[in-house]
């Protein structure tokens, strides 16, 4: 009882405002009742409480009564002990009281839990009602833009509409003047065949006009004939001259398509002789490779047959056999054969490659500049994953502010959708944490065994510093005694310090061959990230989830967020800011 | 390299015999007929009026002079002085004349392309051919001088006749689907005729001797035409220039276009060597020059004003811009010439006036750039080798070989513009012909790979 009081009271106190009208609401029947009471039975004192007023000395029977029947109405045993009339009986009055206030504290609190819903329900429709508003915006917002758009589409299309007009007036006018030309160059032509037949015309009479005249000066004036230039006489004009004059032609003809071919047929055999060699050449590359062919054609009897038919052929005069068939098998062979050499090739381009990567891969160590791209890699999956959630939150959002309850349904559908879509993406998210994570840890050994290892060397150092100190100092004494060796001794001083400078110089290279820069700081700054990662994981928390509205969304995904191991996360996060 | 000293001339008529043994040119009315290497006058002879052309026969005996004003021709024979013809083509008048491959028929077109007369020195019989069409090239004789193509216009239609040379025959007659013939050339094989349109539209068209159509080929539809075509000595190839700026190469297989030569004012392919004519000061000697002739020229040529640099390319050449409104513009590749080697082509490309663009037919690709500081008059290849010889209307005559390319100057006083030259047909000496004199240009043999 006490335990309760104690929570109940200042939540009372707290909230009283909002409880009073309820409590006054609740207790109506009661009070009501009381009133009634209070009407029927007129208190000389109703100064104290309503209760006072409800019972009194002269109608405590009638409130017992009253009580009673109210109660066995509830479901109490009655208080009357049944066994003596109406005798009260004490214990179950007691009983029933105490069950009666156990329920009203039941019920205040059940009804605190209802404000405290209702409260978490208001500001909820609060702000649903905000994301409808400022959704309504957008929606007025596209809305203008597509009627935007829109408009320009209209213009665009009334433009083009234009244009295509245009082009087709040009086309029209193209057109025209097409036919406008070809119809003067036929008036051209037809005027020029006139005029040339008048042309013709003229000629022939002048022709007749000059050749009539007896032009006496139309003349040779030869002062003796000279014989031909073979030496030959003039043959008369016969129906002879003309046959010998077309076979002549014919010869000539003849002679030439002769001497075509006889190089047309130069050139083949030169072409041939190339292929010749070119198979030659092409069989003598792939010795391996020709034992496959053969071993497949061996299912084939026939192929096999033919290509040693075109083996023999080859051996022999084969460019006397140039019939159709033949060449058909050579260029057959030829091409079969180039294809082989093709795919020969290309294997061997292949295993260049697969060389060359080989060789990459056999630096087994991880370099350190690849681990460093492997994390930026990952840290920016991890971005984009982020990214993605958050969009996804988002259409989530929209999705349930929208008012109409039958797509809220369907929409549930979808949400529960996407919920498992994204607890898949997380799944795979935390695979690659934990990819991630191992990673890390061969980094953070690696870092601690060079911070072990620097330690070593430094004790060393200060080992031998010790050491070369003591011997100097032995030396000075020794120097003071023994001048000759004096020049010596400093060389090999020199020397030692030289020594010592470069190993200062070079810091210790455990983490990879590539010589690292500052390989100490960052061990230290691992060795903090490890101390220090519990404690940003809270910090860092909130900034995730900036941004994200739906309370019920959140809650959901805090609970993922922690089961995932969200603390290991932020300590890569943070990791990540601090170099 | 020697130079002659400078004769007269007139008319730019000079020529080497075909047998290489004579020269012969003319001054006024007068021809003088030289021995090709002494240049010691041989013959002269005194025809009636100015000469307007000449031609040796192709057995070098004869010696064709030609005065269209008056519609006459004059030969003149080398072996008997004294002995001379006289060919009178009166009222008709004359346009042309030219020596029937066996050096016994004279052809003259007469006026307006009447018809062709062909006058035989060996007995009385003039033949008629009627109807030769007005062109650029109506007539084209095999090289070994067997047959002769004529093109033909007949109502209004074109035509090709192909006549036996021996007597005159007509041995082939076909129409051309041409709109309006513009030229025809032999094979050097004698075997196959091209004959291309007028310069409207883009036609060639290939004739085998006996008159089948081999083949057509059109590169484009609209803009103008073919503007040169020439036949590489093997047959093998047809370039063709037109003038969208391009030659276009056709084999001789399938007689299908090989490659597209672009002639650009941007020279940027690294591999393309070009060199720039440029002057210089006389103080400066020749040694750098890197024609084989260098030394020689060293010593006799010490006042050579230009030379030629290599530019690092991109280079970009001297581009004048076609004027639209003008017929026949001043765009597209006016010359082209295979070398005797058939390993490159010379061309020049009229709107870049300047330069002589040498591709390599084995790569089908530029080699050289010659640009130069004066607009190219002339170019010819060595009949021997491949070296290539420029003219620019300036005093300077200039080579080019693989080996490299040089600048000469013909020594002596005056203003000696050269405006064309010619090859002599051993390859050891070259004409070089301006308005009113010329010399000739002997290099040495030695020199000669």
């Amino acid at each position: 009882m006490g335990d309760w009081r104690t929570v109940t009271v200042p939540l009372l106190s707290s909230d009283s405002k909002n409880i009073f009208p309820y409590t006054s609401e609740r207790k109506s029947p009661a009070s009501m009742s009381s009133e009634v009471l209070r009407l029927s039975l007129p208190s000389a004192k109703s100064m104290h409480s309503f209760f006072s007023a409800f019972c009194t000395e002269e109608n405590i029977e009638q409130s017992i009564s009253y009580i009673d029947r109210e109660l066995t109405t509830m479901g109490f045993p009655s208080i009357y002990a049944e066994s003596k009339g109406k005798e009260l009986d004490l214990v179950s009055m007691v009983n029933c009281m105490n069950e009666l206030l156990v329920l009203q504290h039941k019920n205040l609190r059940a009804q605190e839990e209802i404000e405290i819903q209702h409260l978490k329900l208001g500001s909820d429709m609060d702000h649903l009602q905000n994301c409808y508003t400022k959704l309504k915006e957008q929606l007025e917002l596209s809305k203008r833009e597509i009627v935007g758009l829109q408009e320009r589409d209209r213009q665009l299309q009334s433009k083009n509409r234009n244009l295509h007009q245009l082009l087709k007036n040009e086309k029209d006018e193209v057109q025209k003047l097409q036919n406008v030309i070809s119809s003067r160059a036929t008036q051209y032509n037809h005027d020029m065949k006139r005029k040339e037949r008048e042309y013709n015309k003229l000629k022939e009479r002048l022709h007749q006009l000059v050749m009539n005249k007896k032009d006496k000066k139309l003349a040779m004036e030869v002062l003796n004939y000279v014989g031909r230039a073979d030496g030959k006489r003039g043959a008369w004009r016969t129906d002879k001259t003309e046959a010998r004059n077309e076979e002549e032609m014919y010869k000539v003809l003849l002679s030439d398509y002769e001497q075509r071919q006889k190089q047309l047929l130069l050139e083949n055999t030169e072409l041939k002789k190339v292929l010749q060699q070119m198979k030659k050449d092409i069989i003598s590359l792939l010795p391996p490779q020709k034992q496959k062919p053969k071993e497949r054609s061996e299912d084939g009897p026939v192929l096999s047959d033919q290509e040693e038919d075109i083996g023999e052929l080859n051996k022999e005069n084969m460019w006397e056999l140039s019939c159709e068939t033949v060449r058909e098998q050579l260029t057959n062979s030829i091409r079969k054969q180039w294809r082989m050499l093709k795919n020969h090739v290309e294997k061997l381009d292949n295993q260049v490659s697969r060389g060359h990567s080989g060789a990459l891969n056999e630096k087994d160590v991880i370099s350190r500049e690849d681990h460093e791209l492997e994390t930026g890699k990952l840290e920016l999956e991890i971005q984009q994953c982020k990214e993605m959630i958050r969009t996804q939150q988002q259409l989530l959002q929209q999705q349930l502010t929208c008012d109409d309850d039958t797509t809220l349904l369907l929409q549930d559908c979808y949400l529960l959708e996407e919920r498992e879509r994204l607890q898949e993406e997380w799944r795979l998210f935390r695979e690659q944490k934990r990819n991630f994570e191992k990673e890390r840890k061969s980094f953070t050994e690696a870092a601690i065994r060079l911070g072990l290892e620097r330690k070593a060397f430094e004790e060393d150092r200060g080992a031998w510093l010790k050491h070369q100190f003591l011997s100097m100092t032995a030396d000075c004494k020794s120097e003071n005694s023994t001048t000759p060796s004096a020049f010596l001794r400093s060389a090999d001083t020199d020397l030692r310090l030289a020594r010592s400078a470069s190993q200062q110089k070079r810091p210790p290279s455990v983490l990879s061959t590539t010589a690292s820069p500052e390989p100490c700081q960052i061990s230290q700054y691992i060795t903090q990230n490890s101390v220090a990662s519990e404690k940003p994981a809270a910090d860092y928390l909130p900034n995730l989830w900036v941004g994200s509205d739906g309370k019920e969304e959140t809650e959901e995904c805090t609970k993922t967020w922690e089961d995932s191991g969200l603390d290991t996360l932020c300590r890569n996060l943070h990791m990540e800011q601090l170099p | 390299m020697n130079f002659s000293e400078l004769f007269k001339l007139s008319g730019l008529l000079g020529r080497f015999s075909p047998d290489g043994k004579c020269l012969a040119s003319c001054v006024q009315h007068r021809l003088v007929v030289r021995d090709a290497s002494t240049l010691q006058i041989l013959h002269l002879y005194t025809c009636t009026d100015q000469i307007q052309y000449i031609e040796w026969s192709s057995d070098s005996q004869f010696i064709l002079c030609a005065m269209y004003k008056r519609g006459l021709v004059q030969v003149w024979s080398l072996e008997q002085p004294d002995w001379h013809c006289r060919i009178d083509e009166g009222s008709a008048g004359l346009v042309a004349s030219c020596w029937s491959p066996d050096g016994r028929h004279i052809l003259n077109t007469t006026e307006f392309h009447l018809r062709i007369t062909v006058w035989s020195l060996c007995t009385k019989s003039v033949s008629y051919i009627k109807y030769p069409k007005a062109c650029q090239q109506g007539v084209a004789f095999t090289k070994d001088g067997r047959y002769m193509a004529v093109a033909e216009r007949r109502d209004c239609k074109d035509f090709i006749s192909i006549f036996v040379c021996r007597n005159w025959q007509l041995l082939r007659h076909f129409d051309t689907e041409t709109q309006d013939l513009f030229g025809i050339e032999w094979a050097p094989n004698g075997c196959v005729l091209a004959a291309w349109d007028t310069c409207l539209e883009y036609k060639v068209l290939l004739y085998s001797l006996d008159g089948r159509l081999l083949s057509s080929y059109r590169a484009y539809e609209w803009p103008l035409g073919i503007k040169s075509i020439a036949w590489s000595p093997s047959s093998q190839f047809l370039a063709i220039g037109s003038f969208d700026e391009k030659v276009r190469i056709l084999n001789h297989v399938t007689w299908k276009k090989i490659t597209e030569l672009e002639h650009p004012a941007v020279i940027t392919n690294k591999k393309t060597i070009v060199y720039k004519e440029v002057e210089k000061s006389p103080t400066l000697g020749t040694e750098r020059l890197s024609f084989p002739p260098t030394r020689a020229l060293a010593s006799s040529l010490f006042s050579t004003q230009s030379k030629y640099d290599i530019c690092q390319v991109p280079v970009s050449l001297n581009y004048i811009k076609p004027v639209a409104d003008k017929a026949n513009p001043k765009v597209g590749i006016g010359m082209l010439a295979f070398s005797a080697d058939n390993c490159f082509l010379a061309t020049k490309n009229d709107n870049i006036p300047n330069a002589v663009w040498i591709w390599d037919i084995r790569k089908l690709k530029l080699a050289v750039v010659l640009e130069q500081l004066y607009s190219i008059q002339c170019f010819q290849w060595d009949p021997c080798q491949p070296r290539l010889a420029v003219c620019t209307g300036s005093s300077r005559v200039y080579l080019w070989s693989p080996a490299g390319c040089v600048v000469v100057k013909v020594p002596g006083e005056g203003d000696f513009q050269i405006v064309s030259l010619s090859w002599h047909s051993s390859g050891d000496s070259m004409l070089l012909l301006s308005k009113d004199h010329f010399c000739v240009c002997y290099l040495e043999r030695e020199e000669v790979k």
